[in-house]
């Protein structure tokens, strides 16, 4: 096994980004085990990819384009149907400033 | 003859001839499902309502002659990821346990066209990450041959219904292996289809460049039947293709006569369980008996296919989950004062385990200074795989393999150590990763009666060949018997 | 002697496409409508739901790299951003990173005179009315042409709005502009003061009105600008730490956020202190630019390609058609007026400035055949009234067919001048039919000289003493001989004809 990539700053930085907080008791297991996944899909460094191209897309597909004709109807009522807090017609969320 | 030892094709043809009622087959597996489900646990939710509702309009459709299809009237169970109007839509997560889709899924509407009847949304790995549908935040489902053990997973709900006569057909999806694997464990016939060949449209995203939704059923030719039902192009679904759809029941009936198949060495040296490997080769005389030239290879890089899927994986969904986040659905915590501590609650207290590993290792991959030497990567050695597969499929018309190593481990077994969870994925995650078309039927069982299942692989596109070879085995193999004859 | 300092000014620039549905969905983008109607399960990030790319997105964006002389990436991707904030439904906006529509622009900007025309957007007080772009006339000595170079420009999908409840501590979410196409145009950092970037942000927009692909109304943040600034020592060439300015939506408070951040970064400087690299906010009433650090908006976007996008391949033929297609635009519509049309370079230069009066001087010249005479209504009436209204030309409502037909009643005299600027105002308001109008008000003139005559003669008959006068070298008494048939005629006579014919008569 290597050095500990999941540093404290690392595993901070990532739970910031992903928005998840782990708590402190569970955080240690956590990183435990991302580690080992880690070192395992490390394995990859054994393969010479040097000027292979990364590949994206399975399908060779190309130009997949909607035709620019208004479709939609009001979705208004559709979307606050699963809000969990509403208020006049617009969801409702914590003080954003 | 009871319905639910019928396949779905006989329940369809006997609806058509009115020696079956769609009121009385929908009845049939409801009751079924009343009596197993307490030891099952297959199904996130049922409503005989809807249900009978539908079954009425059903039955006026059949009579008006708007549905004629060979699966008019036939029953079918939904995995809890595929949305439906008006029917919770769980994915089997705290986070969704509230969320009611205002539209139906694409496959939804096509089951709507057949004139098929839903039972109800069934049992998965919490967002379909999981091998055994333990990660389900509603408890797992039982394996219909031994309850000690798991389904499998992701979609274990899906083909324990299947399996325990609850249901005569089932829609899981697919990611890495989580129809076939699952079909493999519980004994039914699960398809993967060719990535673009159903539309992924209302099937809530894990990693949207894998997924692929796919039927479960008893033969493979209910399997096909329902494939030919949800398969075709959706414009609202920019990666699905538009191709040319071949009659795949008519397929199922032809043989394999004069097919090369190939059978990969590396899928069956050690770390296979030898009554898997045992099965695969009897398997494989049977086949070579009648017509079929089989024959072994090596298949490189299956090392790396597994790191190669769960950063893929992981990547996409880390992006694909973030908008469960407490405002326009789902769970919302009360915990914590303003905006990102009710982001960090909700989604703390919302997803389960395994899904805020992969979150996070999925969120670590594609972050700054990670990105190229992981994710970059992934993407480098997927186009080896790719190439790999290409060479392979030059020679051959179908991949012969297990789908698993082991047979159904028994619950509470796996999640402890998510690595070796992570490797029993090893013969399903490269047809993911390759786009490739499989199915999965069962060809023996184990010491303790559990179903060992193979899988049978083709190029992308080429479901008539897999579909053939699958129904010729399975005619060869005779009737593989469902749970409950076990005498359980 | 104090230190001199250069400030280094780059743009980031987003514009609304006039698509008529959004990028990835078929909803409307139109602008106004209530709260969270314009929304459907793609833009509102709902579970299962898909994008599929409006093909006039791409269209309009090749349109725009053609104009700005972009390398287009034959082989373009769409790429997730991933942030969370609530604006944003997916919680990843799908935007451009890795392999953007076009790169490797340049956009040419002229200052020292043009931003100071009359009507011009800067608002800026007219001095130099002699140098234009596009002019015959030559270069006065402020007027500098400079290039900018584009470093690259990109598709991607607008956020949501946040409206900050007054009563209650929450904000609300408005999803109608989730999803509106946007093109951003990144420029390399090569301005160095606030009438550059004027400058820049006006031919950005003129060209993208000459194209047809965007409005560009800042009120309406069809047109967003942020601002990356550094300020290095003068001669030096390295770069300096910049700070990003966002939430400018106006000319003025770009101008302004400007010179504010580039004093407070001086004043750092000389403070011994660092500039922080960092996003700031700038409020135009404070006039200060705030910090919006927070370890909560760590700015790593884990841009990846987006799966459910397939790849836009562009051929040679598309954009052989792209340029095939593109429009006359201002410097050479200018040229035309001058050499068709015979209008001065200023005048030509005016009415290009924005492709809706550009459009109206043609049709209206066309329709009137009076191009000097729609080009005085435009220049003159039009202006002052929009200026007054501080109204934009993409604002006005008035349809050449009725200044053409006003400019022929005051040709044909059935019309006063001076009553027809009153006409103009109320066409300029609401698009009255003159002709209408000028009945329902009298305004119409009698051009029947026989009538005219009548009331003469009887005018004369009816004062011999103020004719006596007249003839007695009194001669002015005739304004009120004049005044007289005007008050008889009720004003719709023409004072120069009624005054013709008392002389002849006198």
């Amino acid at each position: 096994m290597g050095e500990r990539r999941i540093t404290d700053d690392v595993m901070e930085n990532v739970e910031i980004l992903a928005k998840l907080t782990l708590e402190p008791e569970e955080r240690e297991a956590v990183v435990e085990k991302l580690e080992e996944i880690l070192d395992y899909v490390e394995k990859l460094n054994e393969l010479d990819t040097d000027g292979v191209e990364p590949l994206v897309y399975i399908s060779d597909q190309q130009n997949v384009f909607r035709e620019d004709v208004v479709t939609g109807a009001d979705g208004r009522e559709a979307l606050m149907a699963n809000a969990p807090r509403q208020k006049e017609q617009q969801l409702q969320v914590p003080r954003t400033i | 003859m009871e319905i639910r030892e019928m396949t779905a094709a006989r329940i369809g043809r006997e609806i058509k001839r009115k020696n079956l009622g769609v009121r009385e087959t929908a009845e049939a597996f409801l009751e079924e499902i009343r009596q197993q489900e307490p030891r099952i646990h297959a199904f996130l939710s049922v409503d005989r309502k809807k249900t009978l509702e539908r079954v009425r309009q059903v039955e006026q459709g059949i009579r008006d002659g708007r549905y004629t299809g060979p699966l008019a009237g036939v029953p079918v169970a939904i995995k809890d990821n595929i949305c439906m109007k008006d029917w919770n839509t769980t994915c089997a997560s705290r986070i969704l346990e509230n969320f009611v889709p205002t539209g139906d899924a694409f496959v939804i509407q096509k089951l709507e066209e057949a004139g098929m009847v839903v039972l109800g949304k069934t049992n998965m790995d919490e967002f379909a990450m999981g091998s055994t549908t333990e990660t389900s935040a509603f408890g797992p489902s039982s394996n219909p041959w031994n309850t000690d053990h798991v389904t499998g997973g992701s979609s274990g709900g899906s083909c324990a219904a299947v399996a325990a006569g609850e249901s005569p057909l089932a829609l899981g999806s697919d990611t890495g292996g989580s129809i076939r694997q699952p079909a493999g464990y519980c004994g039914v016939v699960g398809i993967k289809p060719t990535y673009g060949l159903v539309s992924r449209r209302g099937l809530v995203a894990y990693a949207s460049s894998l997924d692929q939704i796919g039927p479960v059923g008893n033969s493979v030719e209910d399997c096909a039947l329902l494939l030919s039902a949800i398969a075709g192009k959706d414009l609202l679904d920019a990666t699905s293709l538009d191709v040319k759809l071949p009659d795949f029941a008519a397929a199922s009936e032809k043989s394999f006569g004069g097919m090369k198949i190939g059978v990969p060495k590396e899928y069956l040296a050690e770390g296979t369980d030898p009554q898997v490997k045992q099965a695969l080769a009897d398997a494989i005389s049977l086949m070579s008996q009648n017509g079929a030239q089989v024959e072994f290879f090596s298949l490189g890089l299956t090392d790396y296919v597994i790191p190669a899927y769960y950063i893929i994986a992981c990547a996409e969904a880390s992006s694909n989950l973030e908008r469960f986040d407490g405002i326009k659905y789902g769970y919302r915590s009360e915990n914590g004062e303003g905006l990102h501590e009710m982001y960090k609650y909700t989604r703390a207290e919302g997803f389960g385990d395994e899904v805020k590993r992969r979150i996070l290792l999925g969120t670590f991959v594609l972050s700054a200074g990670y990105y190229d030497a992981y994710y970059l990567k992934a993407l480098k050695v997927k186009r080896l795989i790719k190439e790999e597969f290409d060479r392979v499929f030059a020679r051959y018309d179908c991949i012969l393999a297990p789908v698993a190593p082991d047979t159904a481990p028994l619950k509470g077994s796996s999640l402890s150590d998510p690595l070796k969870m992570y490797l029993g994925d090893i013969y399903t995650v490269a047809v993911n990763l390759a786009g490739l078309p499989a199915v999965s039927l069962p060809c023996g069982r184990d010491d303790k009666g559990l179903p060992i299942g193979m899988q049978i692989i083709g190029n992308r596109f080429s479901e008539e060949k897999i579909l053939r070879a699958a129904g010729s085995y399975e005619r060869l193999r005779g009737t593989f018997g469902r749970a409950w004859h076990a005498g359980r | 002697m104090a230190k001199q300092y250069e400030t280094v000014i780059g743009l980031e620039v987003h514009v609304e496409l006039a698509t008529s549905t959004k990028i990835f969905c078929g909803c409307s983008t139109k602008f106004g409508a209530a709260p969270n109607t314009h929304t459907c399960p793609v833009c509102t990030g709902m579970p299962g739901s898909l994008p599929v790319l409006n093909g006039k997105v791409v269209e309009y964006a090749l349109k725009l790299a053609d104009a700005l002389s972009c390398q287009v990436n034959r082989y373009s991707r769409f790429d997730r951003k991933n942030y969370f904030y609530p604006d944003n439904p997916q919680n990843y906006q799908i935007s451009q990173l890795y392999l953007p529509i076009g790169h490797d622009g340049a956009l040419t900007i002229h200052t020292g005179g043009e931003e100071t025309l009359p009507g011009s957007l800067s608002g800026h007080s007219a001095n130099n009315k002699e140098t234009l772009p596009g002019s015959l006339s030559g270069h006065s000595a402020n007027n500098k042409e400079k290039t900018i170079r584009i470093h690259e420009m990109h598709m991607e999908e607008d956020a949501g709005k946040l409206i900050h409840d007054e009563w209650e501590d929450c904000s609300l979410v408005d999803y109608n502009r989730s999803g509106v196409p946007l093109i951003e145009i990144v420029s390399e950092p090569d301005m160095r003061t606030a009438d550059e970037v004027i400058a820049y942000l006006e031919k950005l927009r003129m060209i993208c009105q000459y194209l047809g692909i965007s409005d560009c109304k800042l009120q309406e943040g069809s047109m967003r600008a942020d601002v990356n600034l550094s300020v290095r020592e003068v001669g030096s060439n390295r770069m300096g730490t910049r700070t990003e300015m966002k939430n400018l939506n106006s000319f003025k408070a770009i101008a302004h956020a400007i010179e504010g951040e580039r004093e407070r970064q001086i004043e750092l400087l000389e403070e011994g202190k660092e500039v922080i690299q960092e996003t700031r906010r700038w409020d135009d009433n404070k006039e200060y630019s705030y910090g919006m650090r927070s370890k909560e908006d760590a700015k790593d976007y884990r841009y990846f390609p987006d799966p459910d996008l397939p790849p836009v391949v562009i051929s040679q033929s598309w954009l052989d058609e792209i340029h095939a297609s593109r429009p006359e635009f201002q410097e050479e519509k200018a040229l035309r007026y001058q050499r068709d049309y015979g209008l001065p370079a200023y005048d030509a230069g005016i009415l290009t400035q924005t492709k809706r009066m550009a459009d109206l001087f043609e049709e209206t010249a066309g329709l009137s055949g009076r191009p000097k005479e729609a080009a005085n209504w435009l220049m003159g009436d039009t202006l002052k009234l929009m200026k007054e209204e501080g109204m934009e030309a993409e604002e006005l409502a008035f349809s050449p067919e009725h200044l053409a037909s006003l400019i022929r009643a005051v040709d044909e005299g059935k019309i006063t001048r001076q009553n027809a600027k009153k006409v103009f105002a109320a066409m300029f308001r609401e698009d009255v039919d003159p002709l209408i109008y000028m009945e329902e008000k009298g305004m119409t003139m009698v051009t029947d000289t026989g009538a005219v005559e009548k009331v003469v003669e009887q005018v004369l008959a009816d004062n011999p003493k103020t004719v006596e006068e007249y003839h007695s070298g009194k001669t002015k008494v005739l304004g009120f001989l004049v005044g007289q048939v005007m008050r008889q005629m009720k004003g719709k006579a023409d004072p120069g004809q009624v005054n013709r014919m008392l002389l002849e008569r006198l």
